[in-house]
């Protein structure tokens, strides 16, 4: 590992604890932002030479610090600088630093850095890229190509977002339990979204946006190091874990979908799916189920299946009927009705399926499903009609060319295959 | 003399390397685990998942309490080991020193095995 790259993964380890110290001082993230910058700077200058602190966090809020004063003298042109070698390098400075960040203030200080990006005022994807820029440190242009857009675009859309921020009142005392919860919820949800944002389903997108996704789990173990007893963070980082774990069996060789069906799982991440089996066990144990446990507890299903044919359906729709207890959706109650065609039969199925029709006539799976469960129930019209919805309704060429599949097949008068579409996602 | 090499480091360092970083890294390490492998040196050898996965039981009570997490919060945390049979410290460090050259960052505690029992799992 070369030495900018092992002082870059120490700084990328460091910076929310930074950033979020920081935060509190400056009162103000671009201020941080700026002093955390020129730390940096004034790190990979030191470091190769004397060697990386014992603690990198508190040597880098300690001369962000110093470095925000500095920079206030020299707006106000009032005092003499002090030397730089005066604020660095001193390691008795280092560890009274060190000592006075206190553990449980520095919890609440990253989870309020982490509370800030999720501002109820602004979008979903503004809150993402906040987060992504605030907190985990990736640059304006690194988050432009995981999302898509220009450099400029998204530098437009992070200074739209800290302006709105700053107009705001950002919360620094510090908060009581019922708080704490209620802003834990806020930035899972939001780490939850940053990980969907990654997870695309077309091929050309994915080496771009696993970076995403990968951040996501970086963000959920971070939480989950502050917050270890807590089963709902169990259960999100689990639920990440799993199902990044698919990510290299997602895609063929020409770069069409591969559902979950046909997935090669020896090209699942075994290590990750350890790691996911393991947190959900441990959150199991607390006996306060959540929604992020329900869904970890059905991806774990499917991670220690040892094929789709071998999948416990049985129990997934079991676990889809306790999610929609949690969180009643008709999109829960059509993933519950696919276990149940698997478990049950077609039958069972589509008549769980039938009072969704209005609410979930513009979606595409819903449709792709049902002309499943109807053609295995031999009722080919019917099923036709559906596919053909679907296929109106498809979001990318990949999942009209499976859909178009299936009409084929009905056509050939062939074994019935799945459109198991809605589990696969 | 058998010693256990206990390998330290900060694990949100080492959880924030690519997966091409990691791939890279475990490559170096699996160079140096085969050259003493060949010599009939290497015993057992772990790479731990996360203390996020991690579950402590505290015995020094009645009953014994289950807690989440690692034993003790640190700034570096016990990643792995390695079981190597050496002669003396001095050839044990130098297994030690050819793993930080393939892995900088962080620490191994060098430590002496008591007991050994070869176990039978897959």
């Amino acid at each position: 590992m070369s030495e900018h790259e092992w002082i870059g993964g120490i700084i990328a380890a460091a910076r929310p604890q930074a950033m979020a110290a920081l935060v509190r001082n400056f009162r103000d993230l671009d201020a941080a932002e700026e002093a955390f910058q020129e730390a940096c700077l004034r790190a990979l200058k030191h470091w190769p030479r004397n060697g990386p602190p014992r603690d990198a966090a508190a040597w880098l809020i300690m001369v962000a610090k110093n470095a925000g004063i500095d920079s206030a003298r020299k707006q106000s042109r009032l005092q003499p600088l002090p030397a730089e070698d005066m604020i660095s390098d001193r390691s008795d400075v280092e560890m009274a630093e060190a000592d006075r960040i206190d553990e449980a203030d520095y919890r609440d200080d990253i989870l309020r850095l982490l509370f800030v990006c999720c501002h109820p005022d602004l979008p979903a994807t503004q809150q993402i890229a906040l987060a992504l820029r605030i907190v985990s440190g990736l640059s304006v242009k690194q988050i432009a190509r995981a999302f898509l857009v220009s450099d400029a675009a998204m530098e437009q859309r992070i200074t739209r977002a800290k302006a709105r921020i700053a107009g705001g009142q950002v919360p620094f005392e510090t908060p009581g339990a019922v708080e704490r919860a209620e802003r834990l919820a806020a930035v899972a949800a939001m780490i939850y979204l940053l990980f969907n944002e990654g997870y695309t389903t077309n091929v050309a997108e994915q080496g771009a946006k696993a970076a995403l996704c990968e951040e996501a789990i970086r963000l959920a173990r971070l939480l989950l190091r502050l917050f270890p007893t807590e089963p709902e963070i169990m259960g999100l980082t689990a639920l990440l874990l799993l199902q990044h774990a698919r990510a290299d069996a997602r895609f063929d060789a020409d770069g069409a979908v591969v559902l979950l069906e046909h997935q090669n799982r020896d090209l699942w991440d075994r290590r990750l799916i350890a790691e996911g089996l393991a947190l959900i066990d441990k959150a199991v144990r607390h006996r306060r189920p959540g929604p992020y446990q329900v869904q970890a507890a059905i991806a774990a299903l499917h991670a220690r299946a040892p094929s789709f044919a071998e999948t416990d359906w049985e129990e997934i729709g079991q676990l889809y009927g306790t999610l929609e207890r949690m969180q009643p959706s008709p999109v829960v109650t059509l993933n519950r009705a696919v276990a149940v065609w698997r478990s049950r039969g077609a039958a069972d199925a589509l008549a769980l399926i039938a009072p969704l029709a209005s609410k979930l006539d513009g979606y595409f799976y819903f449709h792709g499903a049902r002309g499943a469960f109807l053609k295995e129930l031999g009722r080919k019209d019917e099923a036709r009609i559906a596919f053909d919805r679907a296929i109106a309704l498809a979001n990318t060429p990949a999942e009209a060319a499976h859909i178009r599949e299936q009409i084929e097949s009905l056509a050939a008068e062939e074994a019935p295959r799945s459109a198991d579409q809605v589990v696969a996602k | 003399m058998q010693y256990a090499i206990l390998c330290y480091h900060d694990e949100k360092v080492t959880c924030a390397w690519s997966k091409e970083q990691d791939d890279a890294v475990m490559a170096k390490l699996g160079a140096v685990m085969e050259k003493y492998s060949r010599q009939g040196k290497l015993g057992p050898v772990a790479r731990l998942l996360p203390t996020t996965a991690a579950t402590t039981l505290r015995k020094d009570r009645e009953p014994a309490l289950v807690v989440d997490g690692p034993f003790a919060e640190t700034k570096e945390q016990l990643l792995g080991f390695y079981i190597i049979d050496c002669k003396d410290l001095e050839e044990a460090l130098a297994f030690a020193k050819e793993l930080a050259a393939a892995n900088p960052g962080g620490a191994y505690e060098i430590r002496p095995v008591g007991v050994f029992f070869p176990g039978n799992a897959a």
